[in-house]
């Protein structure tokens, strides 16, 4: 039977020329150069350090699954998210039948093996669909960018020129794809039911059927010149697409599924100085830390080109909103623009100078608290904190270090502490404490657990409040507990953040000694700080628990007894703010909660913002001492918003959070109408005598 | 350009809590801990970042005993070449001229440009820089807070009462005593400290210096202290109280009667 049009396949140009050479060299040319530009892009990959994530495959395939195939965390930008669905599932789909369409250019029968029988039917029956969803996602996409405009686009100008041409030119690039496949088929299938042959069926409403129902009183030449143009443009369309992806922030599409198979599997550390080399031969390394474009891992050269400029990262970012230095988004794109500016695509590799001054500034990389809300929003799996930690180690090696943050890091040296206080007065806050004993561990005074209190609960005046309180809940909760004293060093959490590890080093080994030698089989802590350091970055540690873990466990075994609400209290609207380090960084959200709630009548709102988007408050350890230059505190825009979500008691469940806000309250003026309080210290109120 | 740098190894004023010992002629020294003078610290970096400009080298010298080697170490992990530790037991309890005349050999020993000091140290009394000076009969300029690297002399800044800034023509060789704030210093971690650990550093007793041993030491102090005590509390401090906005109030008010605002 002789098909209704001559496919592209078969096709003679002005009757003399095969179309079918095009069919061939455009592939041919199309894959070769893209088979170049990806050899060139690889190159900094290569020559970079190394990074560990071959490791746990089925945890890896998992994230892929979810992340990149369920593509779970777009929808927390609804618009943006849903368009982008569309758009996903759409090209996943059309994969298929644009791989099948490039081989019909060279013989016009070929179906794509298994989409012969019902199979294929269903396929090509959803994929019209899949076009026209894409078509028109396309379409309000270009709109939002071009038009509308969202904030988190917009480039300070201080970064250079936005990317809304680019961003437009793409969609107009899958724009042409979908209209150009759907109107090769649909001259295909107009021809059919003219000539009265068996015609393919068209899913209704799709951009096939409407292009079927325009041409189709068309003359036959027409329908047979549509058709191979439309092939045609969507076959140089396809090609130069893929060839273009390696160019920018679409290189996404490429990069994506290996950038989230690669991603961090483990939360609230931070990767070691280099990969294979043990903490005792850090120091033979002849350097520390990034401060070279190669010093960098290939994983994050990696997340550099998968970034898409999404914004997510520095709409969530707290030190961008209050005008630091500093926007993630930026510390990709300015190494994706590096890689490519100094590994271009034809020519010598450019010689790298330093990364700090010329590329990245100090206060951009100082301006971070490492509360990771950028990581926990970005949909590529793109890392950001250890990228910042690894600069800093190298501004820590260079002797690059601010003169506010020199004082508390040789304090830490000398006295384990950042004040600069004396070991000796390490246990002092415990003298204000009647009816509760809180034991010193040494060789003959032993206990079950060991309450780990940190520097700024044991020498911050405020802060010694925290700890008693703590105290007062383990001894009425019956748990045999005691303090490490003068033992008791910093734990080094910020110490490491701040890229000082050969510090880290020292306080972890000082620690993990007096740790083990005072025989406990479990540490409590009611810094969150403090907490992930001892469960993340040491090892070989009994077991560290939260308070607030501590007190919903002896709550519901009956252990704790607290009474209701005061009549004080009544009147009150309680909100939790998440600790950066207890959340994000551990996923405690609900334990806190539950044991605000297990006082009867208490009345608790959430701020929009909490969770795991939460809004850090400003930082702390080694963050309190950084003079930062911004406009606003963190902690100033964060009461504002327990304000908004009606509560003017914020609750939190960590020393640092607790003086930012307890500052913030000041410096906004809301005194007096909104307070903050730890929530030991609100526990400890309500401890049945 | 070779450059000398007198450091002192003090306790550290900002980690330790001065407390006057029970016999009430010096401080309490257990516990405490120690480091390099402050101002000390500020005159190391200048004198890297000028040999970092025109070249040349830095050495770092200390008077004390063992433990004051490793200030040495630390500025060493700055970036100073060398350091020489002078150490003997006929140097204890110089007073200042005691301490000039101990540098002013090790600088005879050596073939110096430039001789840096810091302006005071934290538990000093701001005399070495000026003394040694005048023994080696070099030109002097003190409170230093800017220095530009010429052709046989140095164009130096000088600190001036009420915050003006002086400029001079110094030539070397020649002895500056080291204003603060001339720079930010450069941080050194336990690891740049660990790097240097193993460099040798050469001790210098009064014999290699060729000191007269009867000259220093506090048998030829002829500065001695004779009481140490923290002042009683002086009458005239009066704590404001009240709300913040009162406070506010009550200070602007004082400020206002004794002129301290317009």
């Amino acid at each position: 039977m002789e098909p209704a049009l001559i496919s592209p396949a078969m096709f003679k140009l002005f009757g003399v020329i095969p179309t079918v050479l095009f069919s061939v060299m455009i592939p041919i040319v199309g894959v070769g150069l893209f088979t170049y530009i990806i050899a060139r892009r690889m190159a900094p990959i290569v020559k970079a350090n190394p990074d560990f994530r071959f490791d746990r495959p089925r945890q890896r395939i998992l994230n892929v699954l979810k992340i990149w195939l369920g593509q779970y965390r777009h929808p927390r930008y609804m618009t943006a998210g849903v368009l982008h669905i569309i758009i996903f599932f759409g090209f996943l789909i059309l994969s298929v039948r644009s791989s099948e369409l490039v081989i019909k250019g060279i013989s016009g029968g070929f179906i794509m093996p298994g989409l012969g029988g019902a199979v294929g039917d269903i396929y090509y029956f959803f994929k019209d669909y899949a076009a026209t969803a894409v078509f028109f996602a396309v379409v309000v996409a270009a709109i939002r960018r071009g038009i509308v405009r969202p904030a988190r686009y917009h480039y300070p100008e201080s970064y250079g020129h936005d990317h809304t041409n680019e961003a437009v030119f793409v969609l107009v690039i899958i724009g042409t794809l979908m209209i150009s496949e759907s109107l090769y088929e649909a001259c295909l299938v107009a021809a059919e039911v003219q000539k009265g042959l068996h015609a393919a069926f068209l899913a209704p409403l799709t951009l096939a059927w409407f292009f079927k129902i325009i041409f189709s009183n068309a003359s036959s030449s027409t329908l047979q010149a549509l058709h191979v143009i439309a092939y045609y443009v969507h076959d140089l369309t396809f090609f130069f697409f893929l060839c273009f992806l390696p160019m920018g922030k679409h290189f996404h599409v490429i990069t994506s599924l290996f950038n989230v198979y690669f991603m961090r599997l483990e939360r609230g550390n931070v990767r070691p100085v280099r990969y294979g080399v043990s903490d005792e031969e850090l120091d033979d390394l002849e350097s520390f830390g990034v401060k070279k474009f190669s010093d960098f891992t290939w994983k994050d050269i990696l997340d550099f080109y998968t970034c898409a400029d999404c914004g997510r990262c520095s709409d969530q970012c707290p030190a961008n909103a209050v005008k630091r230095p500093l926007s993630p988004r930026f510390i990709s794109l300015k190494g994706r623009d590096y890689a490519f500016s100094h590994f271009p695509l034809s020519g010598d590799f450019v010689a790298q100078e330093p990364l700090i001054g010329d590329i990245y500034s100090e206060d951009e990389i100082w301006s971070c608290t490492t509360c990771g809300a950028c990581e926990q929003e970005c949909p590529l799996g793109i890392e950001y904190i250890n990228k910042i930690v690894d600069l800093r180690r190298g501004m820590v090696d260079e002797g690059n270090v601010p003169q506010s943050l020199q004082k508390p890091m040789s304090s830490l040296e000398k006295r384990g502490n950042p004040y600069g206080k004396m070991e000796k007065k390490r246990a002092d806050w415990t003298k204000a404490l009647e009816d509760c004993e809180v034991k010193i561990l040494d060789k003959k005074t032993t206990a079950e657990t060991l309450y780990f209190v940190d520097s700024v609960s044991s020498f911050d005046d405020r802060m010694q409040e925290l700890a008693q309180a703590t105290s007062k809940i383990l001894f009425a909760a019956g748990i045999d507990f005691g303090i490490l004293g003068k033992k008791e060093k910093d734990s080094g959490n910020e110490v490491k953040r701040f890229g000082e590890e050969m510090l880290f080093q020292d306080l972890k080994g000082q620690n993990t000694d007096a740790i083990l030698d005072s025989g406990v089989k479990k540490i409590i802590t009611s810094d969150p700080h403090a907490y992930n350091a001892l469960k993340n970055e040491y090892s070989e540690l009994p077991p560290v628990e939260h308070i607030s873990q501590t007190i919903i466990k002896s709550v519901k075994s009956g252990r704790l007894r607290l009474t209701g609400v005061t009549e004080e209290e009544q009147a009150k609207v309680f909100t939790y703010h998440d600790p950066c380090y207890l959340g994000r960084h551990n996923s405690i959200y609900e334990d806190p909660r539950d044991a605000i709630d297990a006082i009867e009548g208490i009345r608790r709102v959430d701020m929009l913002k909490s969770r795991d988007r939460s809004f850090c408050c400003g930082g702390g350890g080694l963050m309190l001492f950084y003079e930062p230059e911004e406009e606003e505190r963190m902690g100033v825009l964060r009461v504002k918003m327990a304000q908004e979500a009606g509560a003017n008691v914020i609750v939190t469940a960590c020393p640092f959070c607790l003086i930012n806000m307890e500052d913030a309250i000041k410096v906004a003026g809301l005194e007096g109408k909104m307070e903050a309080i730890d929530l030991s210290e609100l526990i400890a109120a309500h401890i049945e005598k | 350009m070779e450059i000398l740098v007198c450091v002192k190894r003090v306790p550290d004023t900002s980690e330790n809590e001065i407390e006057i010992n029970s016999a009430g002629n010096d401080i309490e020294r257990d516990d405490l801990v120690y480091s390099v003078n402050e101002w000390d610290n500020y005159a190391v970096e200048e004198a890297i970042q000028i040999v970092d400009k025109v070249g040349g080298s830095v050495t770092v010298v200390t008077v004390g005993d063992d433990e004051s080697e490793e200030v040495l170490r630390r500025e060493m992990a700055m970036g100073a070449n060398n350091g020489i530790l002078l150490s003997d037991d006929a140097f204890e309890g110089s007073d200042g001229k005691g301490i000039a005349t101990i540098l002013k050999a090790a600088v005879e020993k050596g073939n110096y440009d430039l001789i840096m000091t810091g302006a005071q140290a934290d538990e000093g009394a701001a005399q070495v820089g000026g003394m040694l000076a005048a023994m080696l009969d070099y030109p002097y300029a003190s409170l230093v807070n800017l220095i530009e690297a010429g052709d046989g002399k140095l164009k130096v800044g000088r600190e001036i009462e009420g915050g003006n800034q002086e400029m001079n023509d110094i030539e070397m060789p020649c002895v500056l005593s080291i204003q603060t704030g001339i720079n930010e210093p450069r941080y050194v971690g336990i690891r740049g400290i660990r790097k240097v650990a193993s460099v040798e550093i050469p001790t210098m007793g009064a014999s290699d210096l060729g000191v007269d041993a009867a000259a220093v030491g506090a048998g030829a102090a002829k500065v001695k202290r004779v009481d140490y005590f923290v002042p009683d509390m002086g009458e005239g401090a009066e704590m404001l109280e009240g709300s913040t906005e009162e406070i506010i109030a009550k200070l602007i008010e004082y400020l206002k009667a004794k002129g301290g605002l317009k």
